[in-house]
């Protein structure tokens, strides 16, 4: 049994009659290594834990947190919990999670050599890749090259029976490129993500970061128009975040999803099919356990363009009369279980981008969004955001652009996927990417 | 109040931390206990309370930094934690070095009558329900209603081997709403909040349902919204909700570190017009009550009002410690961090446009085909390029110098520079928004903006209609 377990156990223990108790306890450490012109700019050594509990009692929930192992400090945890929950409302759906007998699909989340893996290996790889990236164009320079590592392990133990811990470690490294020509200066990035840093594909994320800032070099504004845009998988994966929280249980049941009443009903075109599944080894949030201690599972959501099911913790699940489909989703010890997907998938289609592009007259091949957290509203379904990319003219990339926006509604755009691609990109987000191709797209510039 | 750490502490700690070189060492602790309320749905789904304590050493050798956080404030765990920054900023050599500390004097900024850890937590709980019930009654469309409340009392401590020690006590309140309103349109939303580094007798003053009322309006309203333009054309900036415009458009861009780095599109044009000459701009850390004021920075060197820009001349960036000392100027007081386990960057406070001369219903009135803006959302920017994005949370469009019709949410974009120079008009009506995180490098800190009702003459609207 590990030590942060018999600490969330030693809390639960303290439990009254009538009282239910959480305790989540965690313990991590990261190393972040910046480069700056051949010097290491900086280099943060850290290490940090906490224990967050929370308490029902009545129907009604209290919640404390503190960013330390301390006994005393533990034990005061518990008090103020416990205080807070005679402030709550009573709520007859309040409760933790309960075991469900789904078993655990089995994750390498460790890696024992990342946790020996020297420092000056470090400093090095991060060196290594701003040479890369310098050495990639002669009109870039590089704003900071790095190397980060973290490890964290957890326990949570509840009076409901859940008992898990667990740990995992992963490291990265990522550059930040400027490209300049005459007065105009652009920016790019690229990174390399992992659990074995002997793995890092330097090179890529060199030619990533000189590739993002120098295509836009001489990029200029377009003219307003509809037309059909291929969003590169990096844009996608954003974009599959967006549709999540529409596909959030909690949501759902609090009626602030677009989608609340359409289960069963055609949402998107026949070529959607969008599954959540932590438990692909490939998924880079691939994960045992959700953020209630239940084990994760594979839920296909739209199949085909039908919406099929939402995601669900616990409580959202009680709620919706249904059961939790392993997707409570936590912030660490400082906050308790919200509800989301943890690892999105289009299933893909078969072409290349470049095959995509060959069949597409007026297009716009959307490269990067910014503003997605502005203009974006996932409750009224209106998108909006800034981007750059290419135009496509006669099935060809064209001139770069930029300072542009792409607007549509969520629910046309999901009704206007003309094709999903097969090349499936499994980035370090909560979505796997993929060149999606979308039609009838407002793009605005002059 | 006992100090966070004593005196002797931190000087054996800041020594021991030069011991093995390295020409600055210093230790930020802080501790926070904060509250915070999250009413949903009608239910006040939990009361958290949160204790965050710790110290985080950084050893500067050469061009680099060290850094490592613990939450052990025992001599013990300081001294752990300066060895390792001392390590990471691996330099070696360098002989015993004392350090004597004497404190500074902090001029507070902001009061606070009565600290928010001293009101029962029953009174924050009924905030919420006061919120929750002045929403839903603002009308029938109102479907569902959040609301938040949140508090917290930080005290920090900085010293550092050039003998400097300052603490100060950091308070803030902060109350948030958002609505939904349904209709046959689908749904909308509306938000509006309020924080301020200041007591509880804020409630006093201040009808937290006003807020509530707000966001109910904001949400009825945009039911009958059309979609917003696609294209470029004038935008009229309401008072006291845009002035994150100036934060995203120019304010990152005359930090000292995209500065030093040549990542900026002001750099080197200090001196030079960089924006129409009705525009100044102030980055002031000084203002009472405000939410991104401060008595110090996380350096522990006074916030101050700052001119960024005068009259369209660019005067000066803001400035850390660290950057200041190698230029050999004094820091502006623009040094922070999130916490204990960050390191300190350039960071804005109180960013603004000071008023200018015009009736801001001049402004509109000869506006002849536009976008009125009643509220500005988030935003981002590119500090290189100068583009930035933000969300239009609530827009009308102005037709022949009326605002006619509420416009449903889109994102504009522009130039921040182009922008500076496109603005034709500044209104006298100055005022401050509301409370703001700035993300930057992975860091929130809080912020506060303000400007009077202004006009850009050509910023690109990117809705759906023609």
């Amino acid at each position: 049994m590990t030590e942060l377990q018999a600490l969330a156990d030693k809390v639960v223990a303290q439990a009254r009659p009538g009282e239910q108790i959480e305790a989540y306890v965690s313990r991590g450490g990261q190393t972040e290594v910046r480069i700056y012109q051949g010097e290491v700019e900086h280099f943060v050594s850290a290490q940090s834990e906490g224990i967050g509990v929370r308490v029902i009692r009545d129907g009604r929930t209290g919640f404390a947190y503190a960013g330390t192992l301390d006994p005393a400090a533990v034990d005061d945890v518990l008090a103020e919990a416990r205080d807070n929950a005679e402030l709550g409302t009573v709520d007859e759906w309040a409760g933790l999670a309960e075991p469900d007998g789904v078993p655990r699909t089995p994750q390498s989340l460790w890696n024992e050599a990342l946790a020996s893996f020297p420092t000056p290996r470090k400093i090095e790889l991060a060196k290594e890749l701003e040479r890369l990236a310098l050495a990639g164009d002669p009109r870039i320079r590089v704003d900071d090259a790095n190397y980060a590592d973290a490890w964290g392990e957890v326990a949570v133990a509840t009076t409901t029976g859940i008992r898990e811990n667990g740990r995992e470690n992963g490291c990265y490294v990522s550059v930040s490129t400027l490209a300049d020509d005459g007065e105009e200066t652009q920016t790019g990035f690229g990174f390399s993500v992992g659990r074995d840093p002997d793995a890092f594909d330097l090179e890529k994320a060199a030619r990533d970061a000189v590739d993002r800032a120098t295509r836009l070099l001489g990029a200029t504004k377009p003219a307003s128009k509809r037309l059909t845009v291929v969003l590169d998988p990096f844009v996608t994966a954003q974009f599959l975040g967006v549709i999540s929280s529409t596909l959030n249980g909690e949501a759902v049941v609090k009626g602030r999803s677009l989608f609340r009443d359409r289960l069963g009903e055609q949402v998107a075109s026949p070529l959607v099919t969008l599954v959540d599944d932590p438990t692909n080894p490939h998924a880079y949030t691939a994960t045992e356990v959700d953020g209630e201690g239940l084990a994760t599972r594979r839920n296909v959501l739209i199949d085909g363009g039908t919406l099929r099911q939402f995601v669900h913790s616990s409580y959202s699940a009680r709620r919706a009369g249904t059961v939790s489909t392993g997707n409570a989703t936590r912030a660490g010890f400082a906050g308790t279980p919200g509800v989301g997907c943890l690892a999105l998938q289009l299933v893909p289609g078969t072409r290349s981008q470049a095959e995509i592009i060959a069949d597409i007259d007026d297009g716009l091949l959307v490269q990067s969004v910014s503003g997605l957290h502005s203009g974006v509203n996932p409750i009224s379904g209106d998108f909006s955001t800034g981007a750059s990319g290419m135009l496509i003219r006669h099935g060809a990339l064209a001139e770069p652009v930029r300072e542009l926006t792409i607007a549509s509604t969520l629910q046309r755009m999901l009704l206007d996927v003309a094709e999903v691609g097969g090349d499936v990109d499994w980035l370090p987000m909560r979505a796997a990417g993929v060149s999606l191709v979308i039609h009838d797209v407002t793009m605005s510039g002059t | 109040m006992s100090p966070v750490i004593d005196h002797d502490v931190l000087e054996r700690v800041l020594s021991a931390a030069m011991r093995s070189g390295g020409e600055f060492a210093e230790i930020y602790a802080e501790d926070k206990r904060s509250t915070s309320a999250a009413l949903d749905d009608g239910r006040v789904e939990q009361v958290t309370s949160g204790r965050d304590r710790g110290a985080g050493i950084r050893v500067v050798a050469g061009e680099t930094t060290g850094f490592a956080h613990t939450s052990d404030l025992t001599e013990r765990g300081l001294l752990a934690a300066a060895e390792a920054a001392a390590a990471a900023a691996r330099q070696g050599g360098g002989g015993a070095r004392t350090i004597a500390l004497s404190r500074q004097d902090v001029a507070a900024h902001s009061t606070v009558e009565r600290f928010p850890d001293e009101i029962a937590k029953a009174a924050k709980v009924e905030l919420l329900q006061r919120l929750d019930d002045a929403a839903r009654s603002a009308g029938a469309e109102i479907v569902q209603v959040s609301a938040g409340y949140a508090d917290s009392r930080k005290r920090v401590l900085v010293a550092n081997s050039d003998g400097l020690l300052a603490e100060d006590e950091v308070v803030r309140l902060l109350v948030r709403v958002s609505a939904v309103a349904d209709g046959d349109t689908g749904m909308q939303t509306g938000y509006a909040s309020m924080g301020h580094t200041v007591g509880f007798e804020l409630f006093d003053t201040v009808d937290v349902t006003e807020l509530a009322r707000d966001a109910a309006r904001q949400a009825i309203t945009k039911l009958r919204a059309r979609p917003a333009p696609s294209g470029t054309m004038p935008v009229v900036i309401k008072h006291g909700t845009g002035g994150v415009l100036f934060h995203e458009a120019c304010g990152h861009g005359l930090e000292a570190d995209h500065i030093a780095k040549g990542a900026s599109v002001y750099t080197g044009k200090v001196g030079e017009l960089v924006a129409s000459p009705l525009v100044t701009v102030v980055d002031d850390g000084t203002m009472a009550g405000e939410w991104g004021t401060l008595s110090i920075d996380d350096e522990g060197h006074p916030t101050q009002r700052n001119v960024l820009i005068q009259d369209g001349v660019l005067t000066d960036y803001m400035w850390d410690f660290l950057r200041a000392r190698k230029q050999g100027r004094a820091p502006s007081g623009n040094g922070r961090r999130q916490s204990y386990m960050h390191l300190p960057m350039v960071r804005m406070t109180n960013t603004f446009v000071t008023a200018g001369t015009s009736d801001p219903a001049d402004i509109i009135s000869s506006t002849e085909k536009g976008v009125y803006i009643a509220r500005l959302g988030g935003g981002q920017v590119n500090t290189a390029s100068g583009d930035f994005v933000f969300g239009m949370t609530e827009a009308y469009l102005i037709e022949h110098g009326e605002i006619t019709e509420p416009l449903r949410e889109a994102n504009l974009i522009g130039n921040g520079p182009q922008a500076l120079r496109d603005i034709d008009a500044v209104g006298n009506d100055f005022a401050m928004g509301g409370p703001g995180t700035c993300g930057k490098d992975g860091q929130g800190v809080p912020v506060g903006t303000g400007q009077p009702t202004l006009r850009v003459a050509a910023l690109t609207i990117g809705g759906t209609a023609a």
